[in-house]
């Protein structure tokens, strides 16, 4: 099995555990992908994968505006906002 | 107290309380009472409910008593519902079961929402749910456990146990849930009520809170397939917000309405996949009887095989997982949703946000599915568990060459106690081991209560080709019209 590098995935999904979480979660999913490795045992050379279940395509439609945006509606869920924009911390010094 | 009429039955058919409304026996304003009424005294003990909305739900009901005196109503005008937490729903918080969505008010309602609005159901409020729709018990919603109304100590399955437990113990009369790897038709085997997930994309997931966008599908619970089939009938149809709703239009399901369902114009030919029985610890002896009921009935049997429904739980939980990655890479903490205090920088606000707004089990299935998505690990897992997919859903397709539905029992076992399961999630996983398979091929399956074991309720699932909901809620109206298992409810909850 390969070695599960907790660290690096926690970059990625943007998540931060503190060590005892870490710890959990490095066991659970070491035993998650040595369930998930079963798959390997069935030959699947050839078998298109399936993304969707009915095979289906994404549907187009034509460019058209079909409905105008209520920022203030929108954006009243929002964490922070002001002058209709939503509020981050300093990206660019 | 409600001040409703005492004929009341908190667990009739919706049918039956249709005719009720119309014959003018009670109205909805006293039907929507006396199911609040219920509500409040049962639920501190069930936590089936996360809101209740009791001013718009009597505002609502005023609205249907006034389309019921102009004759301008639908069989579903009037009739209380509850709806799973995972519904927007515009001006009433849609929490997912999580502290990520605590404070969140949708700005627009669901589809499923909209549409049930228009029919003039009533909704009492917004039902638990395992954290984003992840699990198998619902354990793992920020606003705490649900109780089985059968047994309070035992959990009501997931992830839709709110809806399913409000149901069981008749709190509502219908509920709506969605079911991504069995999450309506596990609850509904371990609470004792019927439930269906349809064809993926025969209802619009638009306002859906996406958790794994392949699999996603809306559906609903009842104790009668007939109050099924009525809910299918208004929730369903083309939507062009959702991209993969399916344009499918059906005569039958258009004219679904206060009457029974029909026998099945022939009795099927019902297929026993060996791979579901085998090993099989709990419940044997009640799918035994439930193939004679059936059989009685007119119905044939042949065994079948699906060969390779073990892969399907590594399958899902890399799909699932990948998807959910994917879909919950939107919480940041920007637009909407839980925003940790005083970050230092636009890393740590994506980082804080979502590590405080995530449960364990979201975590976990984030992290599961960007290992399968990481770079080196993309072909061994999810292209792997897309092939397997394919294979699955082949098995399916070949078996219905030759039968028309399939029978197979709902869950390996009864609802188990609270925490027994919750720090083994291989364990729990396994739960989903006999829905996950037609939710993977993305095919229409029904659970139905089919008896006891230890005084736990138990389910069959029955399992029809795509755009099969037909013989599926015939076949099961069939079941019930011979059986009373869907008419026995837990003490405690009768008053």
């Amino acid at each position: 099995m390969p070695a599960i590098d907790i660290a690096h995935l926690c970059r990625l999904a943007q998540l931060a555990l503190d060590p005892d979480e870490t710890r959990a979660v490095e066991g659970d999913l070491a035993r998650i992908i040595s369930m998930v490795d079963q798959m390997q045992a069935v030959d699947t050379a050839g078998v298109a994968p399936l993304a969707h279940p009915l095979d289906g395509v994404q549907r187009l439609r034509p460019d058209e505006i079909t409905e105008t945006i209520d920022r203030a509606h929108y954006q009243a869920s929002a964490p922070a906002v002001e002058n209709g924009m939503y509020l981050v911390p300093r990206v660019v010094e | 107290m409600s001040g409703a009429p005492d004929n009341l039955d908190a667990f009739a058919s919706i049918g039956a309380l249709a005719r009720g409304l119309r014959a003018g026996t009670y109205s909805s304003r006293e039907l929507t009472r006396y199911f609040l009424d219920r509500i409040r005294r049962h639920d501190g003990d069930l936590n089936s409910f996360i809101t209740v909305t009791e001013a718009r739900a009597l505002a609502q009901a005023d609205a249907a008593d006034a389309r019921l005196q102009a004759g301008d109503a639908t069989a579903l005008t009037g009739i209380p519902i509850a709806h799973k937490d995972l519904f927007c729903t515009d001006g009433v918080t849609t929490t997912c079961g999580s502290r990520m969505l605590e404070q969140f008010v949708a700005p627009y309602d669901a589809t499923v929402v909209a549409r049930l609005n228009d029919a003039g159901a009533v909704m009492l409020g917004k039902t638990n749910m395992d954290e984003f729709a992840m699990g198998s018990s619902n354990e793992n919603s920020y606003f705490g456990a649900v109780g089985n109304p059968w047994d309070l100590a035992r959990v009501p399955g997931g992830s839709s146990g709110g809806s399913a437990a409000a149901v069981a113990a008749g709190l509502a009369p219908v509920a709506t849930g969605t079911d991504t790897g069995g999450s309506i038709r596990q609850p509904a085997a371990f609470c004792g009520i019927a439930g269906i997930k349809p064809t993926y994309g025969r209802i619009s997931r638009y306002g859906m809170v996406a958790f794994a966008s392949s699999l996603d599908q809306a559906g609903v619970f009842g104790h009668a397939v007939a109050d099924l089939a009525l809910m299918l009938r208004h929730m369903s149809g083309f939507d062009p917000r959702d991209s993969t709703s399916s344009d499918q239009q059906d005569a039958w399901l258009a004219a679904i309405g206060e009457s029974a369902l029909a026998a099945p114009a022939r009795p099927p030919v019902i297929g026993l996949p060996r791979e579901y029985f085998d090993g099989l610890r709990v419940g044997g002896g009640a799918l035994d009887a439930a193939r004679q009921v059936l059989a009685a009935a007119g119905c044939q049997f042949r065994d079948i095989s699906l060969p390779h429904s073990s892969m399907a739980i590594p399958a899902y939980y890399i799909i699932a997982g990948a998807e959910a990655s994917t879909n919950l890479s939107r919480y940041d903490g920007v637009r909407f949703g839980h925003r940790c205090a005083n970050p230092e920088n636009l890393e740590d606000l994506y980082r804080r946000s979502r590590s405080e707004g995530f449960g364990v089990e979201v975590k976990r299935r984030i992290l599961t599915g960007t290992y399968a998505l990481s770079v080196g690990y993309f072909d061994a897992y999810y292209v792997k568990a897309q092939q397997l997919r394919r294979l699955i859903q082949n098995d399916f397709l070949t078996a219905f060459a030759d039968v028309d539905l399939i029978l197979t029992p709902t869950a390996p076992d009864v609802a188990f106690p609270r925490g027994d399961l919750t720090d083994d999630p291989i364990a729990m996983y396994q739960q989903d081991i006999f829905t996950v398979p037609a939710s993977l091929a993305g095919l229409p399956a029904l659970s139905l209560p089919c008896g006891f074991h230890a005084g736990l309720p138990l389910g069959l699932q029955l399992i029809g080709p795509h755009f099969g909901e037909r013989a599926l809620l015939e076949t099961g109206a069939l079941y019930q019209r011979d059986t009373d298992w869907h008419q026995r409810h837990p003490e405690g909850f009768a008053a």
